[in-house]
């Protein structure tokens, strides 16, 4: 393979060709979808197994106690980005005693990133992320780009065949915004079977929820704590999915 | 000229000396890192639960700082509610160094959660603490630390730490300023130290009271007559007791006055 | 082995001759060590219903030398929490310019997530330990007052070892000794916070820093004064102990050369 010299700006066109590869190496990793309504924020995501002996990659990892994110692309760089995440989150937590403010850390990981476009011996992270948190402000959804790109966002989906959990995503917008809970995540979950090729369901194996938000009435303290489904506990949530949809086709044959 | 420890005439009797033959006049190094604060702790383990106590007074010298500053502390939980902890620290001395040593074992147990996926064992938090005490060896965390809770084998687990990080599971500890009056109390009443099987044999013959795991009942009244007794006795404990037991249930703080004097 | 502990384990003279200690000398102990040189005598705060009230006198000795008459030692951040400072005033300068740059990252954010009165006195207690052990502290007692993250008030101290703790009332200096006993007397902790007005907490406070004025040799009559509401912080800098009352010395007896 030929070495690809870095040079501040690689094309008469102004593309950083380098930074273009690393955002191929998100759209090749396996879809992960990431959600907010007025409470709660929502990630969703599907694991891949590298061959059918392996286990199931990690596309969910929890971050501080509000927060957590979801990964697409090279599982190792997202490692070190997770792991710095989690220093600066006890950071925050021992200097000032609070939890990180979300906009903050994703601003801190942008930044590294977006260095790592401009030095020379440096490649960028090959791994996007959705950064779900939620502050003082309330729920909040981050995208973050290689190119040290960040967004915050309603809904949004990253990796392979993302396209069509946008489109999901798009065309309920209004239902997601002001869904509950519970609904957030069925909605979430929806997105991602969009993105299935045929042959292809959401099982509890290869499927990850991480949900945190605002606590309700009946909550011990201000906030949902992040928690992350993964195996039976996915039942539920996977029934949700189910039986909204039978009832889904029949109220569209109603108003057809 | 300074001599050691100004016992310059014993010190040659026993053969060393460590004079200090110079000509720099020692200034004055005025600046002292530690104070004391105070107050005492307390921890005895069941068979299926252990418990911590501190008083909640904190002091220098003779003026009360606070009535109410907690010595015992959830580890490895949520900030807030300290949900999802499984075990407990307890600090007397410097009470700087207690917080700086509490917040650093916390962060510690929550990056073990984070890399391995699972809770940190008691065991394995403990000799961790007593790494983190004996790498500042030097420069010592002025603290005698408690740990507790639940073994692998769901037992009450407790270990005890001098300032330098040496430590020990054991079935109980006081520590702090009062330390030297409810040792004894709990030996006694713990470990049955001193109390024989009557009419199990004459003199040497007769029989100690074999120790055994106490129900929590019992612990909970000890431990609340060890406090009652010691704020009568040590000016630096008094206001109130907070315990913290340790079960297969969680952990389970209680709030008890004491005196105020 | 004989029976001094000390002597356990260290070489013996006749063996290996008296210890050369010399290079221990040659640098002698760290000189960087400081000792406060203008200083700022007690601060006093209190909590009442809604909020909390704060106090320090304008002066800066130099020693006993009353140097700098007119210096502010209560300082606002953001907009619901004051320092106030007593110890080294070139330390207070130096931490209001850490506060100055703070106060400045944290109005980057759009998002809010204000630090408040707890998270600054995490902050402060934690660079205030992180200097005593590197043996170079900063000499100041601070007491932080404000909300925490509840909206409740919140009152809490920092030493110059890092120590921290927090009380209804609170004190530095000679404020510890002779404004607590009044503060306990007028609020006890029994006492809940709600039954306390904010005119009571700030009348308190002007009656105990007059007591200050008449017995701490280090104060003076002019102060400052901040009282932290939900409504934001009211800060009055140019107060004068008023009513006087020297007449009690008059019928002072049983000291000096008057014995009856």
């Amino acid at each position: 393979m030929a070495r690809v010299p870095m040079q501040s700006l690689s094309s008469p066109q102004g593309r950083i060709f380098q930074v273009e590869y690393a955002q191929e190496a998100v759209k090749q990793g396996s879809v992960v979808v990431g959600l907010v309504n007025k409470t709660h924020a929502v990630l969703v995501g599907l694991k891949r197994n590298a061959e059918e002996l392996s286990s199931y990659q990690k596309k969910i990892i929890e971050i501080d106690s509000h927060m957590g994110i979801a990964i697409a692309g090279l599982a190792s760089d997202a490692r070190v980005l997770s792991n710095y995440m989690k220093q600066q989150s006890l950071g925050s937590r021992m200097t000032y005693g609070r939890p990180i403010p979300v906009d903050r850390i994703v601003t801190q990981i942008a930044d590294r990133a977006q260095t790592n476009t401009q030095h020379y011996g440096k490649r960028p992270y090959g791994v996007g992320l959705l950064v779900a948190g939620v502050d003082e402000a309330g729920p909040h959804l981050f995208e973050f780009q290689p190119s040290g790109m960040i967004h915050e966002m309603l809904a949004c989906a990253i990796g392979a065949r993302s396209q069509m959990a946008r489109t999901y995503l798009e065309r309920n917008l209004d239902k997601i915004t002001n869904s509950t809970r519970d609904e957030l995540i069925t909605h979430g979950l929806r997105a991602l079977k969009e993105t299935l090729s045929q042959d292809k369901e959401l099982t509890v194996d290869n499927t990850s929820v991480g949900v945190v938000g605002l606590a309700g009435e009946e909550g011990k303290g201000k906030i949902e704590s992040f928690k992350l489904y993964e195996g039976q506990q996915l039942v539920p949530l996977l029934e949700a999915v189910e039986s909204g949809e039978t009832k889904e086709e029949e109220t569209m044959e109603v108003d057809s | 000229m300074m001599s050691f420890m100004g016992h310059q005439p014993q010190s040659q009797a026993v053969g060393y000396t460590f004079s200090q033959p110079t000509n720099a006049p020692n200034k004055e190094h005025s600046f002292y890192p530690y104070t004391d604060n105070g107050g005492s702790t307390l921890g005895i383990t069941g068979a299926d639960f252990a418990i911590l106590a501190g008083d909640t007074r904190s002091v220098a010298g003779y003026n009360i700082n606070s009535r109410y500053a907690p010595k015992v502390f959830k580890i490895g939980g949520d900030d807030d509610t300290g949900e999802g902890a499984h075990i407990i620290l307890s600090v007397v001395g410097f009470a700087a160094d207690g917080q700086a040593l509490k917040e650093r074992l916390d962060a510690v147990v929550k990056m073990y959660k984070y890399q391995h996926g699972k809770p940190m064992s008691v065991r394995a938090c403990a000799q961790r603490l007593s790494t983190i005490l004996y790498q500042k060896r030097f420069f010592p965390y002025y603290v005698h630390a408690i740990l507790a809770g639940l073994d692998e084998e769901g037992k009450g687990a407790l270990y005890s730490y001098d300032p330098v990080g040496s430590y020990e599971r054991e079935q109980c500890r006081a520590a702090g300023s009062a330390a030297s009056l409810i040792m004894p109390f709990l030996d006694n009443q713990v470990n049955f130290k001193n109390q024989y099987i009557p009419s199990s044999g004459d003199g040497h013959a007769l029989e100690p009271k074999k120790p055994e795991p106490l129900p929590r009942e019992t612990v909970e009244q000890l431990v609340r007559d060890a406090f009652t007794s010691a704020v009568e006795r040590h000016i630096e404990v008094g206001d109130g007791l907070q315990m913290m037991v340790i079960t297969q249930n969680g952990i389970e703080e209680i709030y008890t006055p004491l005196k105020k004097d | 082995m004989n029976h001094y502990p000390e002597v356990w384990g260290r070489p013996r003279d006749d063996i290996y001759g008296p210890y050369n200690s010399s290079y221990l000398q040659t640098t002698g102990p760290k000189t960087h060590t400081q000792s406060p040189a203008v200083t700022g005598t007690s601060v006093i705060a209190v909590k009442f219903n809604g909020g909390v009230a704060i106090a320090a006198d304008n002066l800066a000795s130099y020693g006993s030398l009353a140097r700098f008459t007119d210096v502010k030692r209560l300082r606002v951040f953001g907009d619901s929490a004051v320092v106030g400072f007593s110890g080294d005033v070139s330390d207070m300068q130096y931490i209001d310019r850490l506060l100055e740059s703070l106060d400045i990252r944290e109005n980057y954010s759009t998002h809010g997530n204000m630090m408040n009165a707890k998270n600054l006195h995490t902050y402060l207690s934690k660079v205030l330990y992180k200097r005593r052990s590197e043996f170079n502290p900063l000499w100041n007692h601070i007491l932080v007052a404000g909300f925490d993250e509840d909206k409740k008030p919140f009152l809490s101290s920092a030493d110059l070892l890092g120590t921290t703790y927090s009380a209804p009332h609170l004190a530095t200096g000679f404020g510890a000794h002779l404004a607590i006993p009044i503060l306990r007397r007028l609020f006890p902790e029994e006492k809940p916070l709600e039954e306390i007005s904010k005119g009571e907490a700030e009348a308190a406070l002007r009656e105990c820093l007059k007591v200050l004025w008449y017995r701490d040799a280090r104060s003076l009559d002019k102060y400052s004064i901040a009282v932290i509401t939900a409504e934001g912080v009211e800060i009055k800098e140019d107060q004068v102990i008023e009513a006087q009352s020297w007449a009690f010395a008059e019928s002072i007896r049983g000291y000096g050369a008057q014995v009856n």
